[in-house]
């Protein structure tokens, strides 16, 4: 035992070039995906094309949700296991206002947009405020508790939201009115490659909310807050930072973004379940670990990469490898490169 | 540090004479669990007339030990791991493989048939190497990193036996496990009980032998397996105990408090937790190669996350780091998700009666009757009971003594900071 915590050590700190070995079997591992994915690519370019439209569109999605869950953790250290579930109520909710404008699931008419321009904004703020309610009764109050509490209580939390959805339509996946401009007249082939309005929409609109929460994190005083908070919060609070109303403010963000994703999920998919959240929720944390927790560019990035691989792994691997290639991933950057992609870690506390 | 500090201190623990409550309360708790456990199954059979109750305490046991053994990873060392379910599969898997007609139609083409009491330890040193394993590389990264490594290793164990299925099984399960067995004389002065009966001209091979043995098996007897549950708890209780109590026990507990500060007197941070991790996993694959006997069944299904997040609850809520607590914690949770939420629905629709809303529980249209309704609120009533439970009592329900002190401590603390305050504002 002795001696082979010593090797980990020194296997830690053996450097070449300026580089620990860990970081040479991150990138030696890496360049192998890359070698191995341009072999695909040569072999068959249009289908890798296409799988690449898909992974993006899917990654959009999944960036969406990594960064409600990297903000909060970056902020408390809360591993926030009903952000999935706020994610998929998102969905539930719009799915269910969007139900009673008089749209047409056939055609675009401008009954759809109004729709769309109305619900949008509408569910994201409605998640935020569900969201704030979640951290006021069941985060708030253990802020001084033992760390395990909060958590326990987020897999209560996410226990309820599940039950909320089941209990109002079913454990069976219900449909999702397919709204956005879809059909012959919305599509198109280049070279082979098909690319829908949709997975155009989807791209759009997660890159928008992103540059949206750039410039508000680090433009704006309540952003500055924030990242003062994640700093180092008792400093943060010396200098007069009200704290709960960041916190407050880090989780009405997060489920703003969680939101919105949930409905763009729906729009894209069409099928939601009550329990969709729960591995979309472990494959955005994944994401957000990947880019580095608590780092809001990484998360984005992440998600964007991790939907890629998942693309990849269910056209290249098979369907049923992608969990474990996900989770497999999750756990090799862990070893190698526990920082993330980008680098940041978050301060001990 | 300076005397009068310490000489405070040392007073402080005279005045409280912690030691004593210590004992005292934790010795009660063992002393009604043992009592309730030996009387148990005989109230359960006199009072319903089956064993049904009794295989369903076996049940509880199992989890009773996945308590006690993430308590060890959780409580003592302070190690977040969301993914024990994984070594619970690891351990059943095992005990699955190596006992049942399963590896004959398998790439190996050779049936095992090894004893239940062989397989215990085996399936506890395979989950305490595959503890070691997981943990050697992660364990020096900090505690939120390895909660997520362990999560992802707990997704990817039944994925993997799900995807294999030419070696475990896939979707289909293991079944047909071995029952475990003893030589017939061991039934020495019950060889007239009904339920403990020697199988008329059987014999069993002696595994290390070619001899066989007149033998009695356990068949679906739960009487049987609630014995070995609760001998199994009995060791783990004892064994876990003395762990607390000795060097390594007090190296977690400072890991726990101050990893650095640890490291600083001396512990080798990254051997301890990884003893602690495989500890843990071990009574882990303990309780697997239970289970799989107990059932007679292994099946991908059981081991996911919620697996987890339940024996995490338990723990938690039990009270971190006191085995008596946690005992306590798991029966109850065990209780509350497998005998109150089942029968909550009947039971709403009979209140429903006699206080006069019988026709709430008529189904009509999209309501689909009280006792349905009740029926899809369970998760919701799980989740909701969770996150009071927590909020009420965020220590769990019985603390160790040391940590209910450090809470007082800290409160009393808080309040001289704030008196504090107000002073100088």
């Amino acid at each position: 035992m002795e001696s082979g915590a010593t090797a980990l050590k020194r296997f830690r700190s053996l450097t070449m070039g300026g580089m620990t070995l860990p970081d040479y079997g991150f990138y030696v591992i890496s360049a192998a995906a890359v070698v191995l994915l341009a072999g695909e690519a040569v072999a068959n370019p249009t289908a890798f094309v296409q799988i690449t439209v898909f992974g993006v569109a899917d990654g959009a999605m999944y960036a969406l949700v990594a960064l409600g869950y990297t903000m909060v953790y970056g902020i408390i250290e809360l591993i926030n296991f009903a952000h999935g579930d706020v994610f998929t109520m998102g969905a539930y909710i719009s799915g269910a206002i969007l139900g009673a404008f008089s749209i047409n699931e056939n055609s675009f008419t401008a009954v759809n947009l109004v729709a769309l321009v109305i619900v949008f904004p509408m569910v994201m703020l409605f998640m935020g405020a569900i969201n704030i309610t979640i951290e006021r009764i069941a985060y708030r109050p253990l802020r001084n508790a033992p760390r395990l509490a909060p958590l326990i209580t987020a897999i209560g939390m996410s226990f309820v939201l599940e039950g909320i959805m089941f209990m109002w339509k079913g454990p069976a996946s219900i449909h999702f009115p397919d709204i956005l401009p879809h059909g012959p007249g919305f599509q198109t082939t280049i070279y082979g490659v098909f690319v829908g309005f949709k997975d155009v929409f989807v791209v759009v609109t997660a890159i928008f909310l992103v540059a949206l929460l750039a410039i508000f994190i680090n433009r704006t005083r309540l952003g500055k807050a924030m990242r003062a908070t994640a700093q180092d919060r008792d400093a943060a609070q010396l200098m007069g930072i009200d704290i709960n109303r960041t916190i407050a403010a880090t989780f009405f963000i997060g489920a703003l973004l969680a939101g919105a994703g949930g409905m763009i999920w729906g729009l894209y998919y069409n099928n939601i379940f009550y329990n969709l959240g729960f591995r979309t929720g472990l494959v955005a944390f994944t994401a957000a670990v990947f880019g580095g927790i608590g780092n809001i560019p990484g998360a984005a990035i992440g998600g964007l990469l991790i939907g890629l691989i998942a693309a990849y792994s269910d056209s290249y691997v098979g369907s049923k490898w992608t969990e474990i290639v996900i989770f497999g991933i999750l756990i090799g950057v862990l070893v190698f490169r526990p920082t993330g992609l980008l680098g940041m870690r978050v301060p001990e506390k | 540090m300076n005397p009068p500090a310490a000489a405070t201190r040392r007073s402080l623990m005279a005045r409280l004479r912690l030691r004593e409550r210590i004992r005292d309360r934790d010795s009660a708790i063992y002393g009604i669990l043992l009592l309730t456990a030996l009387v148990f199954p005989m109230a359960a059979m006199y009072a319903t007339g089956s064993t049904a109750l009794v295989s369903q305490a076996g049940h509880a046991g199992t989890f009773v030990l996945l308590a006690i053994g993430l308590n060890v990873v959780v409580g003592f060392a302070g190690l977040l791991d969301l993914g024990y379910a994984a070594f619970f599969a690891i351990g059943a898997y095992t005990y699955a493989l190596f006992a049942s007609a399963q590896l004959g139609s398998s790439p190996l083409h050779h049936q095992y048939h090894l004893p239940f009491w062989l397989m215990l330890l085996v399936g506890m040193f395979v989950a305490a190497s595959a503890g070691a394993l997981l943990g050697f590389p992660t364990l020096r990264l900090r505690g939120d990193y390895l909660a997520i490594v362990t999560l992802g290793f707990g997704e990817i164990v039944p994925q993997l036996s799900y995807n294999l299925p030419q070696w475990t099984g896939g979707i289909n399960a293991i079944g047909g496990i071995d029952q475990p067995w003893l030589p017939a004389w061991i039934t020495g002065p019950w060889a007239g009980a009904s339920s403990i009966a020697i199988i008329q001209g059987s014999t069993c091979r002696v595994p290390w032998s070619s001899t066989q043995t007149p033998c009695f098996s356990f068949s679906f007897d739960p009487i049987a397996f609630y014995v070995v549950i609760v001998i199994m708890i009995i060791c783990a209780v004892i064994l876990v105990s003395n762990l607390y109590h000795s060097r390594l026990g007090r190296a977690w507990m400072a890991i726990r408090e101050d990893e650095v500060a640890a490291a600083a007197m001396g512990i080798n941070t990254v051997t301890t937790k990884l003893l602690a991790f495989a500890i843990g996993a071990s009574f882990s694959g303990f309780a697997g190669a239970y289970y799989g006997a107990s059932f007679s069944l292994v099946s991908p299904d059981d081991f996911f996350f919620l697996v987890s997040a339940t024996v995490l609850v338990m723990v938690v809520l039990g009270g971190m780091g006191n085995i008596s607590g946690v005992i306590v914690g798991a029966l109850v949770i065990y209780f509350v998700l497998n005998s109150l939420l089942p029968a909550l629905p009947s039971s709403v629709e009979s209140l429903a009666n006699t206080i006069g809303l019988g026709s709430l529980n008529a189904q009509n249209g999209d309501w689909p009757g009280l006792a349905g309704e009740t029926q899809r609120l369970q998760f919701l009533i799980y989740g909701l009971i969770l996150v009071l439970m927590m909020l009420l009592r965020p220590q769990g329900l019985f603390p160790s003594r040391v940590r209910e002190q450090e809470f007082k401590h800290a409160a009393v603390q808080e309040e001289e900071t704030m008196i504090e305050q107000a002073h100088t504002s």
